[in-house]
């Protein structure tokens, strides 16, 4: 097991470093500069920004420079907001982020695990059609439209729930949180049901009923654990899924996050910011997904198994 | 599908009763069936789209503004008068390009890379699935805003980069597909009467691993005209003067306080769309008999 996360983190390290250096060379090769603005800026001062954000260096000393900031986890300044660095910037807009990321992904886990379950303890029924209708209805309803749609009902006909801001007014978390989450619940339903569908049809399950397990205890003590291993190893994706989806929701919503931030950056060119954020989201979507593949293999023996006799 | 290994007079009336019970099977089910007749349509309704459009691309009447749902405009107009139905068409022209042209270059490039890699093995092998795995880890969708945005939104860059991102899951599905075949006996004959790999891997491999390449392909498509909308959304994606459904919904989205029909049109297009591809994917998934081509 050691081993294996050992090798695990040794293969996500990499990963990194080709996310740090590709973004930073797409960024800098970028056509027009930030300062390229519509007032003339004169010489000296165009010279002095320069130097201050290291634009005067030759490029692969900007490079290692900026590894080496990175290296003591500075992010350095943001082009547009200057006085902020873009370590201050992520660090006021990750915790809105991952509020909303985690709210969203108990959502997507609590319906989608349950609905997945239920649907499979009757297949090809009328208890399997519905639940299943119903999450293919949310994979196929992207959050931009679904928010939207979810803000015109609940916000503007009914008026029961806010339509924009976080945490000014009551309930304004409500509606963004089953936005984000509702096509992970829709997913994860699909992936419990064929999970368990896969475990319950093993011996060992008929073993546990013939003897004369009550079924529930069947469900909850021998089938989950086998059964939700799809869903564990989908958590990583989701993760990266989750914030990448934030960008839409936080913007439809108008929530000061993550997401938001970086559209913007994108939008204003802000490239210390775009690198940044994107050195910074790359590293915790890489993180997550050896989490998950760590706990998926910490459940499932076979796969260690597996991982020990072959591709190490 | 990889049981049999027919001797070679009768392979083709075997081949061809493996796609006969497939349809068979497809044939049963009515969701799948429903969801490509309703492909069907929406592929030759933007095909026609062109000829058959009630407006012009172009045509606006500021007089009218955004009206609701008439005689006159089966689907209303938007703010600049311009009828929405007309609009929907052309969107749906660029959503279902995107769709099919950036599937073709992930369907190029995955099954290439997947049948060398699982018909060549070893060392080879190795590398190649190694750097499938290391992409695999990339954020691809922070990947991709960030390419729109240092080379400037264009239609072709949108194409290869979504086609880029999802060859993946297409190589790591062939390369299976290709290790299981390459032990059977036909291969085996093949290899003696001296064919070259290439014409090995395009006449003998790539046919038989044909029913999981068609399933996830058809699984392909939904994903990536959810990016391009995704995109679009954003800002990022497809340019006016040209048009999408998803950048459509965001239009939508802005006015539809006032003017409801703006957003919910688009969207009924795109979610139908979608759902029709995965219906479909789902049913061919079944009928071909194709296990967990994603999952």
């Amino acid at each position: 097991m050691l081993r294996f996360l050992l090798v695990r983190i040794l293969q996500a390290l990499p990963v990194i470093f080709v996310v740090i250096t590709a973004t930073f060379f797409l960024v800098r090769s970028a056509p027009g500069g930030p300062f390229d603005q519509e007032k003339v800026v004169i010489p000296e001062v165009r010279a002095a920004l320069e130097a201050q954000y290291r634009l005067d260096l030759p490029l692969h000393e900007q490079y290692f420079a900026y590894l080496g900031d990175l290296a003591q986890g500075d992010l350095g300044p943001s082009f547009k907001y200057p006085g902020r660095s873009v370590n201050e910037i992520l660090f006021a807009g990750l915790p809105v982020t991952a509020e909303l990321g985690l709210y969203a992904l108990m959502i997507a886990l609590v319906i989608g695990v349950a609905a997945g379950v239920f649907a499979s303890l009757k297949p090809n029924t009328a208890q399997d059609y519905i639940p299943m209708s119903l999450a293919m209805i949310g994979i196929c309803m992207p959050s931009f439209l679904l928010g939207p749609l979810l803000v015109l009902i609940f916000g503007i006909w009914l008026d029961w729930l806010p339509i924009t801001g976080w945490g000014d007014i009551p309930g304004d978390k409500i509606l963004p949180a089953i936005t984000l989450g509702s096509a992970y619940a829709a997913y994860i339903a699909r992936l419990s049901r064929a999970g368990m569908l896969e475990i319950l049809s093993q011996d060992y399950i008929r073993t546990a009923r013939a003897k004369g397990l009550p079924e529930w205890r069947v469900v909850t003590q021998h089938a989950l654990r086998g059964g939700l291993i799809p869903v564990i190893a989908f958590l990583g994706p989701a993760f990266a899924g989750l914030l990448a989806g934030s960008f839409v929701v936080e913007t439809i919503f108008q929530i000061p996050g993550l997401g938001r931030f970086y559209v913007q950056a994108a939008f204003n060119r802000d490239y210390t910011m775009i690198l940044g954020t994107t050195v910074f989201l790359s590293t915790l979507i890489v993180f997550f997904n050896l989490v998950s593949d760590v706990v998926a293999a910490w459940l499932n023996p076979r796969l260690r198994q597996q991982f020990k006799g072959g591709s190490a | 599908m990889n049981t049999i290994s027919p001797p070679a007079f009768d392979a083709i009336e075997q081949g061809s009763s493996l796609w006969h019970d497939a349809w068979l099977r497809l044939r049963k089910n009515k969701l799948a069936l429903l969801g490509g007749a309703v492909l069907l349509f929406m592929i030759v309704i933007a095909l026609l789209t062109p000829w058959i459009a009630p407006y012009s691309y172009e045509a606006q009447n500021l007089d009218l503004g955004a009206s609701p749902p008439s005689a006159a405009h089966w689907l209303g107009t938007d703010i600049f008068g311009r009828d929405l139905l007309t609009q929907v068409m052309y969107g749906g022209r660029i959503s279902l390009a995107v769709g099919f042209i950036a599937t073709a270059v992930a369907l190029l490039i995955g099954v290439t890379w997947g049948a060398i890699a699982g018909y060549v093995g070893g060392r080879v092998d190795a590398i190649m699935m190694r750097l499938v795995d290391i992409l695999y880890a990339l954020p691809f969708m922070i990947f991709i805003v960030l390419l729109m945005v240092v080379f400037g939104r264009n239609i072709l860059l949108l194409f290869l980069a979504i086609g880029a991102v999802e060859w993946l899951t297409m190589a790591r599905i062939m390369r299976s597909q290709v290790q299981s075949l390459r032990q059977q006996e036909f291969v085996e004959a093949a290899v003696s009467v001296g064919l070259s790999p290439a014409t090995i891997i395009r006449k003998h491999i790539v046919p038989n691993a044909l029913g999981p390449i068609i399933v996830y392909t058809t699984l392909t498509i939904p994903s990536v005209m959810l990016l391009e909308a995704f995109l679009s959304f954003l800002g990022l994606g497809i340019q006016p003067p040209a048009t999408s459904w998803g950048l459509l919904i965001s239009y939508g989205a802005e006015t539809m306080e006032e003017y409801p029909w703006l957003l919910i049109f688009p969207g009924c297009a795109l979610t139908l769309t979608l759902f029709s591809l995965n219906f479909l994917g789902d049913g061919l998934r079944d009928a071909l008999d194709v296990r967990g081509s994603k999952d």
